[in-house]
């Protein structure tokens, strides 16, 4: 692909067939660096439209309608040619956006798989076999006698996930199972000596991992690409392009502190009381009382902090103060120390971690004796009431709140919570438990100013 | 992506594995008279099997066979934890002599087990300057870690670190369950448990398939497995829902769980002994009308020569199952409390990566002194985590033997003789059998093809 400037026209493929790319090479095309710009900020527009679904705990079928609206929505072009040279163009250059760190590897993969899993399933049955054909998955169909053996166990199987074993679904694969993870994950295949019985409609999971894996390895050889030349030739014209289209759309990782927000331990259970989330709270108040905290809120807990503004120095006396009376000084340098210099970037592989967004938070698993995760989402009503009558949230807001959490707007049953605390609206929602803290503070600050003058 | 994860899962699984460890300290030093150097030294000299963990991390590729890759085991990381809590990661040994000497001079109180690497680990920094992440984990067991102190809220012998005979019963339901299930519905073969030397077991699946999972795979597997979902803020701990459950949840039901919860664990923890007990079971049931029922059919209910567990658990059962409930969901309330105490609660992050650490087995569990011995699982009832040897009994026999013989293998004739032979004989030959056809197979598949291609 190449990246020209303007003017030349628009490349033409002849008989564009409306079917679902692969994006096995980049196309041999000549593109207008707007179009390039352009073509890439509307399929972000799709990823995160996406990825915000998803976070809110969509369910599949709300998620495949959200993603074919969007799709139609921004993805549209008025020639009607053009509009799979959109699609496969804005895939290559989010590639070179999203193919530069781990973390937007990570996050590019997930959505641009979901998106290719929502999209199959809107292929005629004629154009998903030739897709299955194309990743060369030629399964084994069981047999009639087979499947008499096993019938009763698929029927169960159907029947679990809500469906019911109708002739139509006679047709199944034998599939090593290593080959549907999702499916295997959620239970929702029988299986049996390492082969998974896939119903002719789960077929989508098969494709979807191949379309993964394809994808997965090309991010690699992009990256490499991309660092060993690509970054250096296009210095003056694409890559400022690309660096700024990433942090437009992912917004500030909050790894370093702004200069105003600096706490020092004195302050900090004032801090926390006045300006932490709601999950930063529960994990600090669970730490002063039990003295301990398990890794994944220790993760959670000390990002957030590093990024609040608490200096190495001080993170370490925090948590040293409380571990020691639970496990003694001894045990603490010696064992959780460590950890807290890690998060830091001075042990290890010495990168600097970023704070948890809440994007990651919800989709924690917080286990057993665990504290961390997203109160709206890991919480049962009750605690969640309990919580958020402590913080002191009226009844009429708790009311709302709630009814946000039960429709699994975890993000906006925070905002919700913000605004009833600090008693102003917040337009621009909560992402990050960094950012509430820092809009807390600008809240409190300029209302004691005010006060002061 | 590799690096970063590397460091990172292997910082945090130590630091997990290390507070967890200590918290029972104290009491457990009481218990038992200390693991020192120098009784260790013994251990490693006499009594470890280091050929048998050379062979088996070798997987058939220490033979004479063509099709053997020699780097195999050189590539695999091993970890150790010295005195004083130094760890030293990232150890790799040429062979048998190189592993067996290292280990006996720098006698370290655990020994980890990582994944085989795609270069040497011990020289990962010098591949690292490219840039090009080529260290990377590429080959590494299946593993499961199953910890009694995550089933705190559902047994009231003991908490923490300790086990009684009256709680190991739900490790060995979790053998049970996980194990049937790798065989029958996952198709592994090679499967070894382990007593992790206090209160837990693990579990390696070694199968070539196993060992050659991705993350997301291993994850995959894992979520199969789960069931529990909470936290300590929720207290819906199992959720069963739609209208039947998965052929593996019936089967583990049918021939396990249900079984074991009426039998055993009604009784031997007293599950509806008094109020605060029977509530908290009632608590799983969402049904104001049902609850009442129960409550007032308890309240006064005194002096019965019956077991009180199980009347209150029939008539439960009794009230749940009638004709009355309809509901789905209250219909399921009886599984999901048998799920809720008995099922088996897996430590999801450590089957999910393939590089994170285990301990090896036949290490001394440095806080109880206890070999880290394997478990078979067709005979798991039979296990006593109490009557598990410990370094200083097994320096005792060695003392008494040592007066009669000299010749023969120390091992043999003490008390670890049974574990090391079971390692032996049903784990190690026949995970070196299916290893070498398949190199066998890949060889000739091989050749096979470089012949083709000379024709063609």
């Amino acid at each position: 692909m190449e990246a020209v400037r303007s003017q030349k026209k628009p490349a033409v493929a002849d008989d564009v067939v409306p079917t679902l790319p692969l994006y096995r090479t980049a196309p041999a095309l000549e593109v207008r660096l707007e179009d390039f710009e352009l073509y890439a900020i509307d399929r972000l527009r799709v990823l995160k439209g996406i990825s915000d679904g998803l976070s809110r705990g969509k369910k599949p079928d709300e998620m495949e309608k959200l993603a074919n609206e969007l799709w139609k929505l921004h993805m549209r072009h008025p020639n009607a040619s053009e509009v799979v040279n959109k699609d496969i163009i804005s895939h290559f250059v989010l590639r070179l956006v999203y193919c530069r760190t781990e973390e937007l590897r990570k996050w590019f993969l997930s959505m641009e798989t979901s998106l290719f899993r929502y999209r199959f399933r809107f292929q005629t049955p004629e154009a998903q076999r030739a897709l299955m054909a194309e990743f060369h998955l030629l399964y084994k169909t069981v047999s009639n006698a087979e499947y008499e053996n096993v019938k009763d166990k698929l029927s169960q199987v159907a029947r679990s996930i809500g469906q019911s074993l109708s002739s139509a679904d006679a047709i199944f694969y034998k599939v090593p199972f290593e080959e549907v993870p999702d499916l295997v994950a959620t239970r929702r295949v029988f299986i049996q000596k390492g082969q998974a019985f896939v119903a002719m409609n789960q077929v989508v999971s098969l494709v979807v991992t191949q379309f993964r894996t394809l994808l997965s390895k090309a991010l690699a050889l992009t990256n490499r690409k991309w660092t060993s030349m690509i970054r250096e030739q296009e210095k003056d014209r694409l890559t400022p392009l690309i660096e700024s289209l990433s942090s437009s759309y992912l917004g500030p990782d909050y790894s370093q502190p702004r200069e105003f927000t600096e706490i020092s331990l004195k302050d900090i259970d004032q801090v926390a009381k006045s300006s932490f989330p709601l999950c930063m709270r529960h994990l600090f108040e669970k730490l002063r009382e039990d003295h301990h905290l398990k890794n994944g809120g220790r993760m959670q807990l000390g990002l957030f902090l590093k990024g609040v503004g608490l200096k190495l120095d001080d993170a370490l006396a925090f948590w040293k103060a409380e571990f020691s009376r639970k496990v003694g000084a001894e045990r603490f340098d010696k064992e959780y120390a460590y950890g807290i210099r890690h998060n830091y970037g001075k042990e290890g592989k010495r990168t600097d971690y970023t704070p948890y967004s809440c994007q990651k938070i919800i989709s924690s698993v917080p286990g057993v004796g665990d504290h961390h995760g997203c109160p709206y989402r890991h919480f049962s009503e009750e605690n969640l009431r309990a919580a958020l009558g402590k913080m002191g949230v009226s009844n009429r807001a708790l009311e709302d709140v709630l009814e946000k959490v039960r429709n699994k707007h975890y993000q906006l049953a925070c905002t919700l919570t913000f605004e009833a605390v600090h008693g102003t609206s917040c337009d621009a929602g909560i992402n990050h438990p960094n950012q509430y803290f820092i809009d807390s503070k600008k809240i409190l600050e300029s209302s004691n100013n005010a006060n002061s003058t | 992506m590799a690096r970063e994860e590397i460091e990172k899962n292997g910082r945090d699984e130590m630091i997990i594995d290390g507070c967890e460890e200590s918290k029972q300290q104290e009491q457990n030093n009481v218990i038992f008279d200390g693991v020192n150097v120098n009784y260790l030294k013994v251990y490693y000299g006499k009594f470890f099997p280091h050929a048998d963990i050379f062979k088996w991390m070798s997987y058939g590729n220490d033979g004479k066979h063509p099709g053997c890759d020699y780097s195999y085991f050189r590539r695999r990381e091993f970890s150790f934890t010295l005195d004083n809590d130094i760890y030293l990661r990232f150890q790799s040994f040429n062979g048998l002599s190189e592993m067996e000497n290292s280990i006996k001079e720098k006698c370290p109180f655990k020994i980890d087990i990582g994944p085989v690497y795609s270069v040497d680990p011990a020289k990962r920094h010098a591949y690292a300057q490219g840039g090009d992440n080529v260290f990377t984990p590429v080959e590494r067991e299946l593993v499961f870690d199953i910890d009694m102190s995550d089933y705190d809220d559902v047994r009231y012998c003991c908490s923490g670190a300790d086990v009684c005979l009256d709680c190991w019963p739900l490790m060995t339901v979790a053998i049970k369950v996980i194990d049937t299930a790798l065989r029958d519905d996952f198709g592994f073969n090679h499967i070894l448990w382990v007593y992790s030397g206090r209160r837990g077991v693990h579990c390696w699946v070694c199968d070539g398939k196993a060992r050659r999972l991705s993350n997301e795979q291993r994850s995959a597997i894992a979520d199969y497995f789960r069931v529990y979902k909470g936290n300590e803020n929720s207290h819906k701990k199992v959720s069963l829902t739609g209208p039947a459950l998965h052929p593996f949840l019936v089967r583990s039901y049918n021939e396990v769980l249900k079984i074991f919860f009426e039998e055993k664990l009604l009784s031997s923890q007293n599950l509806f002994l008094d109020e605060e007990r029977y509530e908290k079971i009632l608590g799983m049931i969402p049904d104001e009308s049902v609850t009442s029922e129960l409550r007032g059919k308890w309240g006064d209910n005194r002096r019965s020569k019956e077991d009180i567990n199980i009347v209150r658990w029939q008539q439960l059962k009794h009230i749940l199952q009638s004709g009355k409930q309809k509901l789905q969901g209250l219909r399921r309330c009886v599984e999901e409390i048998v799920f809720s105490f008995t099922y088996p609660r897996l430590d999801m992050e450590v089957s999910r990566h393939m590089n994170h650490l285990l301990k090896a087995p036949f290490c001394v569990h440095p806080k109880t002194g206890r070999v880290c011995v394997p478990i078979d699982p067709s005979h798991c009832e039979e296990f006593d985590p109490t009557a598990v040897p410990t370094l200083s009994k097994l320096l005792e026999e060695l003392n008494m033997e040592g007066s009669r013989r000299e010749s023969d293998i120390d091992w043999e004739r003490t008390s670890l003789g049974d574990s090391v032979r079971y390692f032996q004989s049903s784990f190690l030959q026949p995970l070196l059998k299916s290893c070498k056809e398949e190199i066998e197979a890949s060889y000739s598949a091989k050749l096979q093809e470089s012949k083709n291609s000379l024709n063609w």
